[in-house]
């Protein structure tokens, strides 16, 4: 069954169409990987996802409840959908642990100790484990990651939505959190990544979506749509990308 | 104390003791104008486009008109619509409490706005209020960024206390003019009440000094890229 599934969604800046028509299904357990160059509309579709921009018409139905203005059923919804952000923003007041189980306390209403254990578990999971009392600024960009990927895991959403998480990166720092992200393919967990990371993409992908115009131009297995891509818009990106 | 005498240390006394109002007057209204502050502040980064207007419109005018004319305003209208004679005190402190509070508003505005968008959207992407994203996310930072010019907007409260001398409210500027009055020495007396005014004020202008370059060198206000 489709985790998520978007139908017909358009939405629009002022006069610009950035999503036109666009239609998606990510199954349960798959990982979806949208390419595309600059301003076709990857990180905007990512962003209606969990309702950061709201539609202009279409529907997006996310684990079988299609997504609402109403309030209370989107930050419902947002707890069952990881977001990860390309600048990682983290709550640079709070302590890396504190930054884990705030969305436990406050949204979940979890009790302190309970959360701290789920805390310490997903650090684990990162690799952060020795962080816990470390601020944003003490960390690497690379570090700071993989705690925003923490933060979302604490929560155990149904879906993870990655939004060009590697590119603030250094490249010596992207590797670590692309490990992490392969670690969560495995686990089987369900994603959607924005990525220019083509090696990745190729490696961890079971479907990609090539977006162009702000439609989905061209979608399919990883080694099809690189080796032999149909439309010219992909085969000249593709080209642009080796 | 009538009649012409010299200016003496029980007039310096006088005039220390009439400080306690100044202080009086200077922290209700603090206090009063940053609670007012806070919700008008909530109104004015409200969703709702009438309670933003509403806040525009509140700080526009209590920033548009000077503070004396806004004393002798709420003067007279409560002494006209309230039939019993209300105290100085009171007509000062709504005075002085509302003016302050549109100080504060755009200051704390000021400081909310200082905040990365992208901090709304991560606290809005694990689920979070919005409520909740002000109290646990942007409140806490938006803090740090208002306290110096919070600190600053307590001296200029303490001054604007001085006008409301001009209602017969005696605080140490109007105990001024009573010294001055009868000792016909307004030079030295008002003198004292400078010393008296920066004795107050100086400490608390330079603690927003200092701390103003605690934050611009101590920890970034967000961090990322």
């Amino acid at each position: 069954m489709a985790v998520v599934s978007l139908t017909r969604v358009c939405k629009r800046f002022g006069a610009l169409e950035v999503l036109r028509d666009v239609s998606l299904d990510v199954e349960g357990g798959s990982v979806v990987v949208v390419i595309g160059r600059s301003g076709s509309g990857k990180s905007t579709m990512l962003r209606c996802i969990n309702g950061l921009e709201p539609i202009d018409a279409g529907e997006i139905v996310v684990n079988g409840r299609a997504l609402t203005r109403d309030e209370r059923a989107l930050r419902q919804l947002r707890q069952e959908v990881g977001f990860v952000f390309q600048s990682f923003n983290l709550f640079p007041h709070l302590t890396v642990e504190h930054n884990i189980t705030i969305g436990l306390t406050v949204v979940k209403k979890m009790p302190l100790p309970q959360a701290k254990e789920i805390a310490a578990r997903v650090l684990g999971k990162v690799g952060l484990s020795e962080k816990l009392e470390s601020y944003a600024d003490e960390l690497s960009g690379g570090q700071q990651q993989r705690v925003a990927i923490a933060r979302c895991l604490a929560l155990s959403p149904k879906v993870m939505l990655f939004d060009e998480v590697t590119s603030a990166l250094d490249p010596e720092l992207k590797g670590e959190v692309l490990k992490v992200i392969e670690e969560l393919a495995r686990e089987g967990m369900t994603m959607i990544l924005v990525t220019h990371e083509m090696q990745f993409a190729r490696s961890v992908a079971d479907e990609i979506v090539f977006m162009h115009e702000g439609r989905v131009w061209e979608r399919g297995a990883p080694d099809r749509i690189f080796t032999a891509p149909t439309t010219p818009e992909l085969r000249q990106f593709v080209a642009s990308t080796l | 104390m009538g009649g012409i005498r010299y200016f003496t240390w029980n007039d310096v006394i006088y005039l220390v003791e009439a400080t306690r109002w100044t202080l009086l007057l200077s922290a209700i209204a603090f206090v009063g104008g940053g609670v007012v502050g806070a919700l008008v502040t909530l109104a004015r980064i409200s969703r709702l486009r009438a309670m933003r207007w509403f806040a525009i419109g509140y700080v526009e005018v209590l920033q548009g008109t000077p503070l004396l004319m806004q004393l002798f305003l709420w003067f007279f209208l409560i002494t006209l619509f309230i039939p019993i004679k209300l105290p100085a005190t009171l007509v000062a402190a709504i005075a002085l409490t509302l003016n302050a509070s549109s100080f504060a508003t755009e200051i704390w505005r000021g400081s909310i706005e200082a905040i990365a968008r992208t901090q709304w959207e991560a606290a809005a992407s694990i689920g979070m209020s919005r409520l909740q994203q002000i109290r646990h996310i942007i409140a806490p930072q938006a803090m740090r960024i208002a306290l110096a010019p919070t600190v600053g907007l307590l001296v200029i409260v303490i001054k604007g206390t001085a006008l409301t001398a001009l209602i017969g409210f005696v605080e140490v500027t109007r105990a001024g003019q009573l010294v001055s009055g009868v000792t016909f020495q307004p030079l030295l007396t008002f003198s004292v009440v400078a010393a008296i005014y920066l004795a107050l004020c100086l400490p608390l202008s330079t603690l927003s000094q200092y701390l103003e370059e605690k934050l611009h060198g101590g920890r970034k206000p967000h961090a990322g890229v």
